[in-house]
């Protein structure tokens, strides 16, 4: 379950981070809907991954030091995805390029975390 | 360990500084000053904050209270429990009619304007909308209204209301529609006819605004832009933020001014003949920018929307910009200060006597994009040789109370040649009349051309 929650974050955060792009480059402002959209979606699963990655770090015994690791960076993933969706609150081109360098930087988060997530993941279940 | 720990209170450090740096309230500037009104307007700097400051209204009922009227003034509710009551007409028979409604509906195009719109409408009533014009009378001039009689219901949100001779014109949010009307009419002798088509698509800014010239030749309608700053994509911008200029008897239209945010209310002067107009300008960009303002239109003009505000002030947000349109925009003649959502203006007659003899009243609906709320009230703009001279007073107040609760919020003013002030409320769904106490039976109002306005 962690691990289905875990993987959505990043098509989602990197879906928003191709819409910046197209948006950055072209001004349709539909890219910038899509964006706002796909962001919000990650922070769901970023949150529900967060959760879950909480209730892993209170019941691991032995790999604690790597769940605990994985709780840091989907908080960092949350924070700064957080930063991400009020920036693109704003208008129009006003989501530029703040937006679009936030995003390369959530989906970067959202990446280790889940690489770490999954490590930490694979070495619970064998004891 | 540490050094995560390190890490997540850096993240979080960074994310309340983030924050911080968008809230109003540690913004030294959020009171406007007196050189926010008037013709050089002072503008600051443009704020990007994370979160635009907000304050929404928190409605209260009035209970035995009433908004403030200056010492000598006396106002009254004349009707109240109606459906949304926006803009008012004083017909030659001294006889109010009420536009009511509630239009728009814009779908929510981002997940922000699905909490915006859940917070904003905090702050309006939850009235249904009237659709509906109401024809209030005082039969026996003693100045309470006891006849209110629906004049024509069945229409799509009425906003703007013009008289020319024998035709009322009304404004709805799709179209403009005319019903013949004599003098002591009560009731509509039928439903209205289509003069014209009015640009509808998504309607982000309903309101449609009316004046008509006058010779009564023409009709002024005002379209208000179809987002706040183009967030709709500039294809829905077709048509929007400008002034219509149409033919009473033909229906046909041209542009008469563009780049016109939202112009929500018009007013022809009275002796030039001039069109002026209450435009309610951009939101976001800090809690003192951009000024709303008071303007005479010129036919032709661009002023600036999207591309600028207050002539060449860019605004970034709108992408790809165009320097030409940029150099083309005019500045507006007089500003009213940030976010005080001028929904109504009427030039006052002599017989409002005094000091308010000569200007025009505006109706300032209140702010939302604002930390510390501005507008939410009336106030009067002087004139002098036919132009704003100096700065503006307030005229009905006390629609916020100090308790931070908002009773009422203006919309139409509308001048009783009598000398009377008639404003529309939308929040406590009230008409509110405000006369002179010493008012002498003898001020009879000059003879008034046979238009009038919204």
């Amino acid at each position: 379950m962690h691990a289905v929650l875990l993987a959505a974050t990043i098509p989602l955060f990197l879906g928003g981070l191709l819409s910046d792009i197209a948006y950055y480059s072209n001004y349709d402002v539909q890219w910038n809907n899509f964006a706002a959209w796909l962001i919000a979606g990650g922070m769901v699963f970023t949150g529900l991954a967060l959760l879950s990655s909480l209730i892993d770090l209170f019941r691991a015994r032995g790999r604690r030091k790597q769940a605990l690791f994985t709780v840091v960076l989907l908080l960092v993933t949350f924070a700064l995805g957080l930063v991400n969706s009020f920036v693109h609150v704003r208008d129009a081109y006003g989501t530029m390029p703040d937006g679009l360098i936030l995003s390369a930087v959530v989906t970067v988060a959202a990446i280790l975390a889940t690489w770490v997530g999954f490590s930490s993941l694979r070495t619970g279940v064998t004891p | 360990m540490n050094r995560s720990s390190l890490l997540a209170a850096a993240a979080l450090a960074s994310l309340l500084t983030a924050c911080d740096n968008s809230d109003p309230g540690s913004d030294p500037g959020s009171d406007p000053g007196p050189s926010a009104y008037g013709a050089n307007p002072q503008l600051p700097e443009q704020e990007h904050g994370l979160l635009p400051s907000m304050k929404i209204a928190e409605p209260a009922q009035w209970g035995g209270k009433k908004p403030t009227v200056p010492d000598g003034f006396t106002v009254t509710a004349i009707a109240t429990d109606l459906g949304i009551p926006r803009q008012t007409l004083v017909l030659p028979n001294g006889d109010i009619l009420v536009a009511e409604g509630r239009g728009g509906g814009a779908p929510p195009l981002r997940p922000k304007d699905f909490i915006a719109g859940i917070i904003k409408a905090k702050g309006t009533t939850s009235v249904k909308s009237g659709n509906r014009l109401t024809l209030l009378r005082d039969k026996d001039g003693d100045g309470v209204y006891e006849e209110r009689t629906v004049f024509a219901d069945k229409l799509n949100a009425p906003y703007g209301l013009a008289l020319v001779n024998d035709q009322l014109y009304v404004a709805n949010q799709d179209a403009l529609v005319r019903f013949s009307y004599h003098e002591g009419q009560t009731r509509a002798d039928g439903p209205p006819v289509k003069v014209t088509d009015l640009p509808s698509y998504i309607n982000h800014h309903w309101t449609k605004s009316l004046a008509a010239s006058a010779d009564g030749r023409f009709l002024y309608v005002g379209i208000g832009s179809n987002s706040n700053i183009t967030e709709r994509g500039m294809p829905a911008e077709a048509d929007r933020a400008m002034i219509w200029e149409i033919d009473a008897q033909t229906g046909a239209h041209r542009p008469y001014a563009t780049g016109i945010r939202n112009p929500t209310a018009l007013a022809i002067q009275p002796g030039t003949g001039k069109l002026w107009a209450v435009v309610n300008e951009r939101d976001e960009l800090g809690p003192n920018l951009v000024p709303d303002y008071l303007t005479s239109v010129r036919d032709g003009a661009f002023y600036g929307w999207p591309y600028s505000y207050w002539g060449q002030n860019v605004d970034p947000r709108v992408q790809p910009q165009d320097p030409q349109k940029v150099a083309s925009a005019i500045q507006p003649d007089y500003s009213l200060g940030a976010h005080v959502a001028a929904l109504g203006v009427a030039f006052s007659v002599p017989a409002m006597g005094g000091r308010f003899a000569d200007g025009v009243f505006v109706g300032e609906h209140g702010s939302w994009n604002r930390n510390v709320p501005s507008g939410y009230k009336v106030v009067f703009v002087p004139f002098r040789d036919g132009a704003p001279a100096g700065p503006p007073v307030d005229v009905v107040t006390g629609f916020r109370g100090d308790d931070g609760k908002t009773y009422g919020r203006p919309v139409g003013v509308t001048v009783d040649p009598k000398g009377a002030l008639i404003v529309a409320d939308d929040l406590s769904n009230t008409i509110w009349r405000v006369t002179s106490n010493n008012r002498t039976p003898t001020a009879e109002a000059p003879s008034r051309p046979d238009t009038a306005k919204p």
